[in-house]
C-alpha cells in the first residue's frame, strides 16, 4: 500500500529529501516502518531517536499504518 | 468567547497583539513569556537562527497546549504565537501571554505552556555560526 512520508529538521538533511511516496506491505506498524526506514536510509542511525506522527498526531510504536497515511519523521524538537 | 489564540507566522511577532488578546475585565494580571534569540551557544557565537515547522501539526500541538493550560490552571485566556523562518539576534521566536484573576496561576500557566511547547511542538531550529550550522537538539 502507498503512504506518504515527510522528513523534518535534521532528517531532511540525512535522507536528502523532504517528502517521499513509499510502497509498504499491509500490516506494517510504526516500529516495522522505523526498521524499514533504517535499512533504506542508514544515515538515520546518526540520530539517537525520533518520533513518528501519523496524519499530524504523534503515533505509538504499535499503531498500524493504513493506505494513504501521511507519516512524519519528527527528530527531537527545538522550538521556543 | 474565544479563549485561545494560536499562530505560526513568518511575520514579526507582536507582543501587543498577544497582550490585547488575553486582556479581560475579570483578570487581575497578565503574565508574558517572550523568547529571544541569544548570541551564543556554549561559548560559541551564534549569527542567526532558522526556524522550520511542520505547520499543520505544530498548530494542533500548540492548540492542545493552550487547551490543557486552561484546563489545568485557573486562567482566563492564553495566546501562543511562534515565528518561523530566519531570525536574527534579539528577534522573538515565541510569545506566550496568559491572563488570570490572581497572578500565581498566570505565572504557573505561562511556565507550563512554554515548557510543554519545547517538548512537543514540531518546530526545529538551526543555529548558524561563522563556520557552519547545526540542528539544535538533534544529538542529545
Amino acid at each position: 500500500m502507498k503512504i506518504q512520508t515527510l522528513f523534518f529538521g535534521i532528517t531532511t538533511d540525512l535522507v536528502g529529501v523532504a517528502s517521499l511516496d513509499l510502497e509498504i506491505s499491509e500490516a506494517t506498524t510504526i516500529i516495522d516502518f522505523k526498521n524499514y526506514l533504517k535499512q533504506k536510509y542508514p544515515a538515520l542511525d546518526k540520530i539517537d531517536s525520533y518520533a513518528v506522527a501519523v496524519n499530524e498526531s504523534y503515533a505509538a510504536d504499535n499503531l498500524l499504518l493504513k493506505e494513504n497515511d501521511v507519516v512524519a519523521i519528527i527528530p527531537p524538537v527545538s522550538g521556543g | 468567547m474565544q479563549r485561545t489564540s494560536i499562530k505560526i507566522t513568518k511575520e514579526k511577532l507582536d507582543l501587543q497583539e498577544c497582550y490585547n488578546f488575553v486582556e479581560d475585565d475579570s483578570c487581575g494580571g497578565i503574565a508574558a513569556f517572550v523568547g529571544t534569540v541569544r548570541n551564543d551557544t556554549q561559548g560559541k557565537e551564534v549569527k542567526q537562527l532558522d526556524f522550520s515547522t511542520y505547520k499543520p501539526m505544530a498548530i494542533k500541538e500548540m492548540q492542545k497546549i493552550a487547551d490543557a493550560t486552561l484546563e489545568k490552571f485557573d486562567v482566563k485566556k492564553i495566546a501562543i504565537h511562534h515565528a518561523e523562518g530566519m531570525l536574527q539576534i534579539k528577534d522573538i521566536p515565541v510569545i506566550i501571554t496568559v491572563s488570570s484573576k490572581h497572578r500565581k496561576a498566570a505565572f504557573l500557566a505561562c511556565e507550563f505552556a512554554i515548557d510543554t511547547l519545547k517538548e512537543t511542538v514540531p518546530i526545529w531550529k538551526k543555529e548558524y555560526f561563522s563556520d557552519g550550522e547545526v540542528w539544535v537538539n538533534a544529538h542529545p
